[in-house]
């Protein structure tokens, strides 16, 4: 097959006219400049962040007394455990709540049910996460208020960022799902296991990979969402004690900073900013070594 | 106990364990659609009264808690506008190049990939930064349509190359060996055979392009800018209507009313967007069964 192919390609190279290499080489130029935005955008964002990790270093981001720029005070910490819990609860809850999901998809719900409901996940992925912040900042954050105020808080976020999520983990585990041979469903069925007996001993070992895939695409994606945690969060820069207490997560403090920010403020947003680039890297490789064995 | 009475107990056991596995993938399911449609209720219900034709054809007044949303809409177009111009070529081009010209272990195919990979996880706040410091600041484009249309083109990248990408790959073989066997040359085939039937892979990407583009808020926060009127240049600084959204229900009281509408007019538009996406995949599914 390999040996047929590299036939068919040699034979290609031969028929190359010079329009051809023009096409190939203008699309060579274009693909390199898609290839290298990722490094550009790693690279805009050390460029503006040396000034603030010349005058400071790395150290004070994490030993200052407080997040007080106009003051030279740095600490990311409150920001830094702030994203930390909200996604820690976000994924804790949506990663059984999208598997279960997807179970009800591939082997629970008649086949029309399934349909409509596969429907439904993917237009709650598609709507904005601004409008599921305004929704939280209208009707989840006043019924908080009701139960403990002042209703901007961890617990909002970690709501809101659970609902959003949530499609990400429930489409991966259903895909991977679907990809399981039928063979083991029917050695599983000939053994006598139950239905949920054959869903915990087979589909999930089977399925482990893309299961895996799907959770740390969801925490990406809970890292870096913005608009929903800083409308919903209450955006005080302390590290919460409670599930009602309001806080601050990086990405909102991006968002909330950025527009009047000056000199070394301004460079210590592009240091978190690095920060959340480092971590979404380090997820995604992670996810392609799972997707590799 | 004797042996009759101890398998009907153990059967006894499994129904009710059954029982409440059953309940409990379907709860699941049950809670998910009832959220979705709260979510979706709440927005039709408070947004549909103030949606009118005049809603959407009058200019904002006393800081969007009045008027319509005109200049906002025709904003978020031009952003769209200037986000394909850039991202179509730029991601049909790598898509060509990555389905046809190269093979799938060559290490520059498989660095493009892995860096869009990456691209595609970039959280849109950084993309806003990294915006904010290439566009608006060293080439100068100031907070201006042009900057967050350029932004928003870096951010829809992977998605429109990766549908494209599966169009160009669902082209049968027969189209290139059947051309390659008539001596024509690869970039008429490409132009000629390959892409017209890549067409609805393309048009997919690009649906889903614009969904993701539309939806976007953070990456434009400081990049387009909040200028609530109608533009005039592309230099000009334009709010988009998510950021709209989000300016009326978090930084101006009593803005709650126009935030439905325009939520609505939102949601409607990636609806539609959805739609789209959904019949042409669908129409394409059946045209290939068909043909075979």
């Amino acid at each position: 097959m390999t040996l047929w192919k590299l036939k068919i390609s040699s034979l290609f190279n031969r028929l190359q006219s010079q329009a051809d290499l023009l096409l190939i080489s203008i699309l060579r130029i274009l693909a390199t400049i898609t290839g290298a935005i990722v490094l550009f955008i790693v690279f805009f964002l050390i460029l503006e962040a040396i000034p603030v990790l010349q005058d400071e270093g790395i150290v004070p981001f994490f030993t200052d007394s407080s997040w007080n720029p106009a003051e030279g005070l740095y600490n990311l910490t409150p920001m830094l455990l702030g994203t930390l819990f909200v996604t820690l609860g976000s994924v804790l809850i949506a990663t059984p709540l999208g598997i279960l999901s997807a179970v009800f998809c591939q082997y629970y719900a008649p086949a029309k049910i399934a349909y409509f409901y596969r429907r439904l996940i993917e237009l709650l992925a598609g709507i904005p996460s601004v409008v599921y912040g305004f929704w939280g900042l209208v009707v989840l954050v006043p019924l908080i208020n009701s139960i403990n105020p002042p209703g901007t808080s961890l617990l909002a976020g970690i709501i809101i960022l659970t609902i959003m999520i949530l499609p990400t983990i429930a489409l991966i585990a259903d895909a991977s799902f679907a990809k399981i041979p039928e063979e083991y469903l029917i050695g599983a069925a000939s053994l006598g296991l139950s239905q949920w007996g054959t869903i915990v001993g087979v589909v999930f070992p089977a399925a482990k990979s893309g299961l895996f895939t799907g959770v740390i695409l969801e925490t990406g994606r809970a890292i870096g969402e913005t608009m929903a945690v800083l409308m919903v969060c209450g955006n005080v820069v302390q590290i919460p004690r409670s599930i009602f207490d309001p806080m601050r997560a990086l990405t909102a403090n991006i968002a909330l900073e950025m527009a009047y920010a000056l000199g070394n403020h301004r460079s210590a947003l592009f240091v978190s900013g690095l920060g959340l680039m480092g971590m979404i890297i380090i997820l995604v490789v992670a996810s392609e070594i799972i997707n590799e064995q | 106990m004797n042996q009759q009475q101890k398998t009907n107990n153990k059967k006894q056991t499994t129904n009710n364990k059954q029982l409440i596995t059953t309940s409990l993938v379907w709860s699941v399911p049950l809670i998910i659609t009832a959220i979705f449609f709260w979510i979706l209720g709440d927005i039709i219900w408070h947004g549909i009264g103030q949606i009118s034709w005049e809603f959407l054809t009058t200019a904002t007044k006393d800081a969007g808690r009045s008027g319509g949303i005109a200049p906002i809409i025709v904003s978020t177009v031009l952003i769209l506008a200037v986000c394909l111009t850039v991202s179509i070529p730029l991601g049909v081009g790598t898509a060509i190049l990555l389905a046809e010209f190269t093979r799938e272990e060559n290490w520059f195919g498989r660095l493009v990939r892995r860096s869009l990979d990456v691209l595609a996880g970039v959280p849109s706040i950084v993309f806003g930064l990294f915006g904010n410091a290439l566009f608006v600041r060293i080439l100068g484009f100031k907070y201006s349509i042009l900057s967050g249309g350029l932004t928003l083109a870096c951010m829809v990248l992977p998605i429109l190359i990766r549908s494209a990408e599966e169009g160009l790959r669902a082209v049968p073989n027969d189209y290139r060996f059947g051309a390659a066997c008539l001596g024509i040359c690869r970039t008429s085939t490409l132009w000629h055979l390959l892409l017209p039937a890549a067409v609805p892979g393309l048009l997919v990407g690009l649906v889903l392009g614009v969904g993701r583009a539309i939806a976007e808020t953070a990456a434009l926060l400081f990049t387009s800018g909040y200028v609530d009127h109608l533009p005039t240049s592309l230099l000009d600084s334009g709010r988009s209507l998510s950021i709209h959204i989000f300016d009326l229900s978090m930084n101006i009281s009593g803005g709650d009313p126009n935030a439905y509408g325009s939520a609505l007019v939102l949601i409607m538009l990636l609806l539609i967007i959805n739609g789209m996406a959904a019949w042409i995949t669908h129409r394409w599914l059946e045209n290939r069964i068909l043909y075979r």
